[in-house]
């Protein structure tokens, strides 16, 4: 076996689902036997068998990575329930195996995943989406890239035709339900502390009341301000406004999409809280 | 031999791992630590805290990368953007060297997140070795390998996994990190003597060592990060000085986190060891 197979083996073991009871399969789906699989290629000890020794990577890996998509998603695992989550995750995974070094991309499209399987939410499949769509935005919000944002003299000479960036950490959200609610009421008890003595860090024992979701249509500016990131409620003219400006439509053609009566305010007001919030950036990146 | 090629000519003492919990006790307090050692992937972002806390951290501090994902042993080659994004971060942390593990874990471009074990034989030997070479060229920087904690092995084997380690770095021309506490785990797991481990590594080429805590099962061993050290493991610790010479150590503890103070108080235990004159003592 070249170290190639070897690997390819072993990555394929390791990443078979686990048992209801999380132990390794005693089969694979084609009917093979894990115990003859893994004596081929892993030693057995005096104490452990060959399956023995591989399924410790095997439950290992399931742990490690259903624990960082758990992370990522509290407020979609608390409206699920942890074993409509934990299917999820796992049919998510099975579909979408890492293709990053880095487990901060691992559930980066479990959004879009979820909107494809309603099966996994069932009548609350709508907010779901939007809660994992709200929780995704923050991840992104939080590490992702801040530039210069533009100054006040450059502000100043922008015309019609001018184009300009927003913050590459601001995502700009669309959503059915107000699930910037919901997500800060399930964050807020989440918030840990560091034990001394007794050597544990333990989440703090809070309970909470989740809030009742009813259909509201809402606009969400996802940023950071100060390393903290925030949820801003705007209005729809105004999210119409940054998404032109964010899809690079020159300010003319961004202005002619929420002509209205409200016009004026609308852009007034949605310059003032970039400029204050420094969203607006040169269009270079 | 504190100082050498494969920690740049460094004499750093005893360090902790920069860990979340930790981040505002030092920066409000400031506590006297020799240095810092990151988990390079952490902080290979493009903004927000963690590039923030870094930049303050590296203000005040010396600061060592460790990364968990290179896979030196992988039979593929490295991801080239992982690379860039690492050689981004060395150029922030100015880090004498940086060290990551002799082990694989991706294949055909899916990634598994742990570190898992190869097989010891000479394929993987020149495979593990040329990545390496690769890795330390393109960064610049003297590059370590740590030995890891398993708990399998292949019927490919050809080598123990300290002859397999001596070969890999031989080959690749570097340096090693030796975490006395995965060979201490391995050898329950694999029923070898864990002092002839440590005798048998060239100590010439011996960068840093990691300590740890870990966690003894039934049937097997686990490594944990999650206890203090125990004793088996400083007995390695101490024979590890004894042949190195007062190296760069470094205390791991990632799970169950408690106080700074408790971290870094088990940390300097080690000075117990490298005050060469207390070895001898400390190992009686």
């Amino acid at each position: 076996m070249t170290l190639l197979e070897l690997q390819r083996r072993m990555e394929q073991d390791v990443r078979r689902p686990l048992t209801a009871e999380l132990t390794m399969q005693p089969r694979t789906t084609e009917g093979e036997s894990m115990d003859e699989i893994a004596a081929a290629y892993i030693r057995p000890n005096s104490e452990l068998t060959s399956f023995e020794r591989l399924e410790i990577y095997n439950r290992q890996y399931w742990f490690r990575v259903i624990g960082a998509v758990s992370e990522d998603y509290p407020a979609l695992q608390a409206l699920l329930g942890d074993e409509r989550f934990d299917a999820l995750v796992l049919a998510y995974l099975k579909q979408r195996p890492s293709t990053s070094w880095t487990l901060r991309d691992l559930s980066a499209h479990l959004p879009q995943f979820l909107e494809q399987h309603a099966e996994f939410a069932s009548e609350q499949h709508r907010l779901a989406v939007d809660i994992a769509r709200l929780e995704w935005a923050y991840v992104e919000a939080f590490d992702g890239a801040e530039i210069e944002p533009l100054a006040s003299d450059e502000l100043a000479k922008l015309g019609p035709e001018s184009t300009l960036a927003l913050q590459p950490h601001l995502r700009l959200l669309a959503v059915d339900y107000p699930v910037d609610e919901f997500v800060l009421a399930v964050k807020k008890p989440e918030e840990k502390a560091v034990t001394s003595g007794a050597a544990q860090l333990r989440q703090a024992n809070v309970t909470t009341t989740l809030p009742a979701m009813a259909p509201e249509q809402r606009y969400l500016a996802v940023h950071r301000y100060d390393d903290v990131v925030y949820y801003r409620t705007l209005e729809e003219s105004e999210f119409r406004l940054l998404k032109a400006l964010q899809e690079r439509k020159t300010i003319a053609e961004a202005v002619e999409i929420i002509a209205g009566e409200e016009q004026v305010a609308t852009i007034q007001q949605t310059f003032a809280l970039s400029s204050e919030l420094g969203w607006f950036c040169h269009p270079t990146i | 031999m504190p100082a050498n090629p494969f920690n740049g000519y460094t004499d750093y003492g005893v360090g902790i791992g920069l860990r979340v919990p930790h981040y505002d006790h030092i920066l409000s307090r400031k506590p006297v630590v020799d240095w810092f050692e990151i988990i390079s992937e952490n902080y290979m972002v493009d903004g927000g805290r963690p590039l923030r806390i870094l930049d303050q951290i590296l203000d005040q501090y010396r600061v060592v990368q460790h990364g968990v994902s290179m896979y030196f042993g992988s039979a593929q080659a490295p991801n080239r953007d992982h690379l860039r994004r690492l050689k981004d971060l060395v150029r922030r942390t100015g880090t004498p060297w940086l060290s990551d593990h002799l082990c694989w874990g991706s294949v055909d471009g899916r990634y598994t997140h742990d570190l898992l074990p190869l097989p010891y034989t000479w394929e993987a030997v020149r495979t593990t070795a040329e990545r390496i070479r690769q890795v330390q060229d393109f960064l610049e920087i003297p590059v370590a390998v740590e030995n890891v904690s398993s708990y399998a092995e292949f019927h490919e084997s050809q080598m123990t996994e300290w002859e397999f380690l001596n070969e890999v770095v031989h080959a690749a021309d570097c340096g090693i990190l030796l975490d006395v506490n995965n060979i201490y785990v391995s050898s329950r797991n694999h029923e070898f003597d864990p002092m002839e481990y440590v005798n048998s590594i060239p100590a010439d080429r011996v960068a840093q060592i990691h300590i740890a805590g870990h966690s003894q099962f039934e049937r097997y061993t686990l490594d944990t990060h999650d206890h203090p050290v125990l004793d088996p493991v400083w007995s390695l610790y101490a024979r590890a000085i004894e042949r190195c010479g007062p190296t760069a150590t470094l205390l791991e503890w990632d799970d169950n986190i408690p106080t700074f103070d408790e971290v870094h108080a088990e940390a300097l235990k080690a000075n117990r060891f490298l005050q060469p004159s207390n070895v001898e003592e400390a190992v009686a």
